[in-house]
């Protein structure tokens, strides 16, 4: 009877190491499209992913911030603003846990998307950053027109805030992980430890796959 | 067999053990059990988990001095909110907390969650005694 249960417990290490050999990859989310081209007189079909459309803001410290700057970087968005009393502390204790793994990675940064423009300007944000603790350019709080960054959560498949009475403004706690091509790679309950943790492994899968370590 | 006789002596005893409690220490349970449940709900949130607050945005719940300090306006501070300069654990904050929609009975549930986890140790904070220092909120 033992021995059995030795014997199934040695296959099963044994199965599982052979599993751990495998390349992990993260799954694309999205919409997709399959486009069908003709290259050299044969007809060749290739599939384009949902990617995150450009965009301008302006950061913490008054830089101006377009989707070129992310260029060669995995990156991490959510949505958020610093008079929120609901989640938003809870989501961005958790995303200080994200920011503390990739300190010293060169390729990973995070955005926070205000969808409170006009009590949240250049200077609150800067101030918010301080208190939070954050410094330097690996998290960065964007502010910009209200529509405009209300257009790109779509993007972001998070739902569009809502106005609400009490908390000011209804939204979603989502951490969202951008890959260097700029498509959706992971979706994340922000105020979900658990599942911050989640995220951070997923990084260090993806910072690992063929594509992104030849990204520019 | 031996398991269910096992068992069955504990739960005896665990028995016995509850029924010893002084009414003090039974009070004090149900405060501190049903302040548990407000905290996870009303301030967790923001005031974390273990109490650690959130860098310089949202003050820890650990400075035990503090809390001694001001053991009478803690109830207006839950009630009414908080707003303005305030200085603890070492640092200043200037935030502002909400106001809390809470009978003095839940008030006085998570003050003795709070004074009595996170290191702090202040014994029950009653209902009566929320009373009271909601007369004097300013
Ligand atoms: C929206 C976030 C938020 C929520 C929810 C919240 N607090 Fe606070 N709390 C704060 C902030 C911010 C301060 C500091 C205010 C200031 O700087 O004047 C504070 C201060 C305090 C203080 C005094 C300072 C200290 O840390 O000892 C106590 C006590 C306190 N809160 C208890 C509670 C309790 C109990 C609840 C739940 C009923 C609660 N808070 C819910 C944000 C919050």
């Amino acid at each position: 009877m033992m021995k059995k249960l030795i014997g199934a417990a040695v296959i099963i290490l044994l199965w599982n190491a052979c599993k751990f050999n495998e390349q992990k990859t993260l799954p694309i989310a999205g919409n997709r499209d399959v486009v069908t081209k003709t290259a050299d007189g044969k007809t060749v079909t290739d599939t384009v992913y949902q990617t995150i459309p450009a965009f301008k803001f302006v950061n913490q410290y008054g830089d101006s911030i377009t989707n070129k700057n992310l260029d060669g970087n995995i990156y991490v968005a959510d949505f958020f603003f610093t008079t929120c009393p609901s989640i938003c502390p809870v989501m961005h204790r958790n995303m200080l846990t994200v920011y503390n793994a990739f300190k010293d990675a060169a390729d990973v940064k995070i955005i926070s998307h205000t969808i409170d423009p006009s009590h949240d300007s250049v200077a609150v944000l800067k101030k918010y950053a301080d208190k939070l603790g954050i410094a330097g350019n690996k998290w960065w709080l964007l502010q910009g027109k209200k529509e405009d960054t209300y257009k790109l959560a779509a993007s972001y498949l998070v739902s569009s805030p809502q106005v609400d009475a009490k908390e000011k403004y209804i939204h979603d706690g989502y951490f969202i992980l951008i890959d260097k091509q700029k498509r959706i790679r992971g979706q994340y309950d922000g105020t979900v430890p658990e599942q911050v943790t989640k995220l951070i492994e997923d990084i260090k899968t993806l910072k690992a796959e063929p594509d992104q370590t030849t990204a520019k | 067999m031996k398991l269910k006789v096992i068992s069955g002596i504990c739960l005896l005893l665990a028995a016995f053990l509850y029924s010893c409690q002084s009414e003090d220490e039974l009070e004090f349970s149900r405060y501190y059990s049903a302040g548990n449940v407000i905290y996870q709900n009303k301030c967790q949130n923001c005031h974390g988990k273990n109490g650690e607050g959130l860098s310089a945005l949202i003050p820890p719940l650990t400075d035990s001095v503090y809390l001694k300090a001001h053991k009478d306006s803690l109830s207006c501070y839950v009630k009414y909110g908080l707003k303005g300069k305030i200085a603890l654990a070492n640092k200043t904050f200037e935030g502002e907390m909400p106001a809390n929609d809470l009978a003095p009975i839940e008030i006085a549930e998570v003050l003795t969650f709070v004074t009595n986890s996170f290191g702090n140790k202040m014994g029950t904070i009653t209902s009566q005694h929320v009373g009271d220092d909601l007369q004097k909120c300013k």
